[in-house]
């Protein structure tokens, strides 16, 4: 579908060019560098609307699609496209960004313009990453997003940010350049191009599948965080400031998963298959080690990035379930972890402000000092421990369900993360907001949500209930690119129909006697 | 098909009431009581309106939109109105509107007021579309929605730590129920297709005898899925071994204890299980379990009923226990004697409740039945009306606990299997126990000389009318719910049995009428003797008590402390897990294994990259550098 205006260009590009133009805005000026990113996001979400609206559901195909070439000798080109997964993710961006910098707005105080210039740049290539159909622009965004983000935490972190900064560095580093030596195997091997879509309608021979499964799973296995190299997370999430920690939490580690889905998966189908339960087997780990682990923590950001560990493995789990329920789920259950996780990271954000501690042995009581806010945290709590009628039921619902039945042992043990789950979601909120108010709580004369902090978490709180109540609106999207994509994983193996039927396969066993 | 407006009233006004006075009841004060009890008013006309259409044959079963779907998986929001869920919407409706009323006098000088009636309305939504739902999905929503309206409302005090422990316990340990509820759901819908009852249900003949391959092994179809469906049973209605809760959960106000953790929520794993009785009837193994669960929940819980010193948890005991009853109704086939014991229980056991508050309400507070006594004159109203449930939970005629009671021990008696046979004689013992523990109450509580301090005494008054016209109207039900109910061999028609037989069918008792005479007669003769017990030994000679707690230290230690099940838990459960998660998880294999390896990595590369010292000047650009070698290194690898 061609769309006229360049309209991806623009959500790209518009965020870059605006980091650039506010550091012309003299520095002590800070206010103005505040309003002028808020408005830069604020239009950036408005033009990431029409694709919401005019977006063709019923297509698997890439829509808005924007194609010029660029380095001919290298057949590289400047091509743009999204499809019904991919429009989920660049929405979800670019509502993120504005509510990150409504956050940032009195928490960051020092190098005021290069922050906010750090975190539109930053929302330019995360962009760029989910709309890229060309390799060789794809690692471009994918290495320019890594810049930022490591500022964000290494200038404006807390006590131990350069270590944490370092440390995801070096970390997305190394996958990274596992993943490269792949794209360019993959270039070779595939026709000399870097055309994502059709290296993806190639078959390789199985054992290049199975290198380049791993190359790649390198890359995307440190972004998500998968079992057992999840190790940068907790310390950048800890130490990143409010907004890193959300855009970490709602965008960056969405990529790995969403590397799998537009990389791994369609062109390495045979070895996807095969590495299957290998995958399902790192996801239960993820989802029972994240949660048990959640139980010894200490400090609040800490509880959460751990958490994410195990909703990632959810996610991870429902994915390599290769069937219609557990991709759906695991694609809206991304979305609903962005939404989620990146809710409780700006809560956090928003009492860290008034507290600076985030031991939760420090709080207690909160439910009297900040009503308000006890609310806001309480639906994130129960949308965090999957119940129905808010968001994470939805997802983690249909990636048991897909996990189910494709090994019964897979949903059964993913079903246990749910338990643990609950347990140390609400062990947190008692520690934080119930019981006796802490003596160090009410010397600080807390007061609850102000106007701005107030509207930096309703958006997230409408979405929670939104997807609870109604997430047709948003599986519509996926319905026909997840029907192609699981398509494309099992035509290799010639079992279209019985794999991707296996659910209704097995009901006819019984029905039919 | 349309859902008439009237059914969709029904669970959505008190939704709409929740969402209001949970946003603008600060600013109604002490009015904040009149959104909600409006609607759950307005909800229970509506349900009598309802169970009149179902009598006259008008059933709905229509889905209003599609919840969410993916592929051939689809989930509805729906509605069915059949027999079933008539009866229930009149028992949650009624109860409902007098525990609503009754709150304005309880809770009438908590800071929390709105709160607690917004809450109130949110359990009342939530309860309602559990039991109005067409399909497993919506069931599990209003079935987790409970959940957290009990969770809210059992840590209504939040600032007691007590309080926030157990209403964390209570929702932690039913999402252990869940857990297999949930699997269950699953296999139903891949067997089936569907998660609508009317095409599961209608397609159940056909599974029979098929296997499901589950973690490796080969089960019986049916009976897993029923034993699974029935793990969600076991949690919400607090079976053993996940009943540790319940009594936990009596840290919440009593109107709530009365409401939720007696007359409504509690039973919805009775309601499950007469639900899906098409599911159940087919497997022996899973109707073997039930009632074997609840003969045993039967008698534990009756037992530590019987020395709890505390009002609340007596009563709360004896919910787990009468719950048991229920399920062993359920589990000889008779689910429409299940449903019928659910029904008085929710009057009976409200009012006890309620009556407990009004006692509470008036010794400021205190719970301990050692430091009551002789409350009888001071309230009369409130004694009268726990007298009469306490008849009814006793079983003695005509009250509506008899009926109930009875005929679910005819049915065991009668039932062919052993479980059934065992269930009767467990069951007619724990009918002793009952009145027993139910009049030990009365006379510790009512009669006798006051034990309390000077200035409790000073503070003894009767509840305001709020209070006591609930308590009058739930007196009248404790004594009259039964009569829709009256057995052939007492001259009735048993009504009851054929109003739901459509739904759950209509079991076969086999039996003489000189054996139901004679089961009758044992039935209240175990009631009598117990109430004859309890009447010697605290108010004849009250020092036997003491002497036989005295003799036997190690029994009464059991009892009083609960068999200990809760200490086993957290020595086998709770504490290894956090354990786990804090020295092994957090200390060993994150915090040395992996770590180890992630810097240790790095410290190598570095000492060798030591003598590159020039290159390696820590800065971001100089890691693109060896970034590019890097690849360039392994791209000539693979090629």
């Amino acid at each position: 579908m061609d769309y006229g205006f360049p309209i991806l260009s623009s959500l790209i590009f518009l965020p870059i060019i605006g980091a650039a133009a506010l550091l012309f805005i003299p520095r002590s000026n800070e206010d103005d560098v505040r309003r002028m990113a808020l408005l830069i996001t604020i239009v950036e979400f408005l033009l990431s609307l029409p694709l919401w609206f005019q977006f063709d559901k019923s297509s698997h195909l890439m829509q808005f699609v924007e194609k010029h070439p660029w380095i001919p000798a290298w057949n590289v080109n400047y091509y743009l496209g999204i499809d019904g997964i991919s429009i989920l993710f660049v929405l979800l961006s670019t509502l993120i960004t504005i509510l990150c910098v409504l956050v940032s707005w009195t928490a960051i105080t020092d190098k005021v313009k290069e922050f906010f210039a750090a975190l539109l740049f930053l929302e330019g290539a995360m962009i760029g990453v989910f709309c890229s159909l060309d390799f060789f622009l794809f690692y471009i965004f994918w290495e320019a997003m890594l810049i930022p983000m490591y500022l964000i935490i290494g200038v404006w972190g807390g006590p131990g940010r350069l270590y944490a900064a370092i440390k995801f560095f070096l970390y997305t580093l190394v996958g990274s350049v596992l993943m490269l030596v792949g794209i360019i195997t993959l270039y070779y091997h595939g026709g000399h191009t870097f055309d994502i879509l059709k290296l993806s309608a190639n078959t390789y021979p199985l054992k290049l599948q199975m290198i380049l499964f791993w190359a790649f799973f390198a890359a995307f296995a440190v972004k998500v965080p998968m079992w057992p190299v999840h190790t940068w997370l907790p310390d950048a999430h800890t130490e990143a400031p409010a907004a890193g920690s959300v855009i970490l939490a709602g965008i960056l580690i969405k990529m790995g998963a969403y590397g799998f889905l537009r990389f791994s998966m369609p062109m390495f189908p045979q070895a996807t298959q095969a590495m299957m339960v290998p995958m399902l087997i790192l996801s239960i780990i993820a989802i029972v080690y994240g949660a048990v682990i959640c139980l010894g923590q200490d400090d609040m950001k800490r509880l959460i990035a751990y958490s994410s560990v195990s909703h990632m493995g959810f996610v991870t789990l429902g994915m390599f379930a290769l069937n219609y329920q557990g991709l759906e789920g695991a694609i809206l259950q991304m979305v609903n972890h962005g939404v989620v996780t990146g809710a409780l990271f700006l809560s956090i954000g928003i009492i860290y402000e008034q507290t600076h501690t985030r031991e939760i042995a420090d709080y207690g009581g909160l439910a009297s000092l900040t009503p308000i806010f006890a609310g806001f945290f309480m639906v994130f709590t129960m949308a965090a421990v999957g119940l129905p009628g808010l968001n994470g039921f939805i997802g983690e619902f249909l990636i048991i369900l897909g996990g189910f039945a494709t090994k019964t042992w897979a949903g059964f043990f993913a079903a246990t993360g749910i338990i643990i789950g609950a347990g140390y979601m609400l062990w947190l909120y008692q520690r934080v907001f119930f019981m006796e108010k802490n003596p160090k709580m009410v010397s600080l004369g807390l007061r609850d949500l102000n106007c701005r902090e107030f509207i930096t978490l309703l958006p997230m709180l409408l979405l929670i209930f939104w997807i609870g109540i109604y997430p047709n609106t948003f599986l519509s999207y996926m319905h026909a690119s997840v029907a192609h994509l699981l398509q494309q994983v099992h035509a290799s193996t010639g079992s279209v129909q019985a794999n991707t039927n296996a659910i209704v396969e097995c009901a006819l066993r019984f029905i039919g006697g | 098909m349309n859902i008439p407006t009237y059914l969709l009233v029904i669970p959505f006004l008190p939704l709409a009431s929740f969402i209001f006075t949970l946003l603008l009841g600060k600013r109604l004060g002490d009015k904040a009581h009149w959104p909600p009890i409006i609607a759950v008013l307005i909800s229970f006309l509506c349900a009598c309106y309802a169970f009149d259409q179902v009598l006259h044959g008008n059933h709905v079963n229509a889905d209003l939109y599609t919840w969410f779907a993916s592929a051939k998986f689809k989930a509805s929001v729906g509605f069915l109105l059949d027999e079933l869920t008539a009866v229930m919407l009149i028992v949650v409706t009624s109860i409902s509107s007098l525990v609503h009323i009754y709150s304005v006098g309880y809770m009438h000088d908590d800071p929390g007021y709105y709160r607690f009636f917004s809450y109130l309305s949110l359990f009342t939504f939530s309860m309602l579309m559990l039991v109005l739902g067409n399909n497993f999905l919506q069931l599990y929503f209003g079935w987790e929605a409970v959940g957290l309206s009990s969770y809210l409302l059992i840590g209504f005090w939040y600032h007691k730590k007590s309080a926030s422990d157990a209403g964390k316990k209570a929702f932690i340990v039913n999402r252990f129920g869940d857990f297999g509820f949930g699997l269950g759901i699953m296999v139903v819908f891949l067997v089936f297709g569907s998660v609508h009852y009317d095409t599961v249900f209608a397609h159940v003949h056909d599974v029979v005898g098929h296997t499901f391959n589950f973690m490796g092994f080969n089960f019986d179809v049916i009976s897993l899925m029923a034993i699974l469906l029935f793990c969600g049973a076991v949690g919400k209605s607090a079976q053993i071994p996940l009943h540790v809760w319940l009594p936990d959960a009596m840290e919440g106000p009593t109107p709530v204890s009365a409401l939720i953790h007696a007359a409504t929520m509690v039973t919805a794993g009775v309601f499950l299980v007469a639900r899906c009785n098409p599911i159940f009837s087919l497997s022996p193994a899973a109707m073997n379990l039930v009632t074997i669960i609840g003969a045993l929940t039967c008698f534990f819980a009756a037992t530590i009923a019987l020395v709890q010193v505390d009002i609340k948890r007596v009563i709360a005991y004896s919910t787990v226990s009468q719950l048991a009853y229920m399920f062993i109704g359920c589990g000889v086939g008779a689910y429409g004697t299940g449903i019928f014991h659910l029904y008085t229980h929710a009057y009976f056991k409200a009012l006890l409740f309620l009556g407990a508050g009004s006692v509470i309400h008036a010794m400021s507070d205190e719970q301990d039945i050692r430091k009551m006594g002789g409350l009888k004159k001071y309230l009369p109203v409130t004694y009268f009306t726990f007298l009469m449930a306490s008849l009814s939970i006793s079983g003695i005629p005509p009250f509506a606990g008899f009926f109930s009671k009875d005929q679910i021990l005819a049915e065991a008696f009668a039932s062919h299997v052993a479980a059934g046979k065992f269930a009767w004689f467990v069951g007619t013992v724990v009918a002793a126990m009952t009145a027993f523990y139910s009049f030990r109450l009365i006379f510790l509580t009512f009669h006798g000389e006051f034990r309390g301090t000077e200035e409790q005494r000073k503070h003894l008054h009767e509840s305001p009318l709020t209070m006591t016209i609930p308590l009058t109207l739930l007196a009248l039900g404790a004594l009259a719910a039964g009569w829709v109910g009256v057995p052939e061999v007492l001259g009735g028609e048993n009504g009851w049995a054929h109003f739901l037989a459509p739904v759950v069918g209509h079991p076969e008792v086999h039996l003489s009428e000189f054996t139901e005479w004679v089961l009758m007669t044992i039935s209240v003769a175990a009631g009598i003797g117990g109430i004859y017990l309890a009447y010697v030994m605290y108010m004849v000679k009250p020092e036997i008590p003491v002497e036989l707690a005295r003799k036997h230290p190690k029994l009464y230690d059991t009892l009083f402390n609960k068999y200990y099940v809760d200490e086993f838990y957290n020595a086998t459960i709770v504490e290894p897990t956090i354990t786990c998660g804090r020295k092994i998880l957090r200390g060993i294999t994150d915090g040395k294994i992996i770590e180890g390896v992630v810097n240790g990595v790095p410290g190598l590369i570095g000492k060798f990259s030591h003598v590159l010292a020039k290159l390696q000047n820590g800065r971001v650009q100089h890691y693109g550098g060896v970034m590019a070698v890097g690849a360039f290194i392994l791209l000539w690898i693979f090629m």
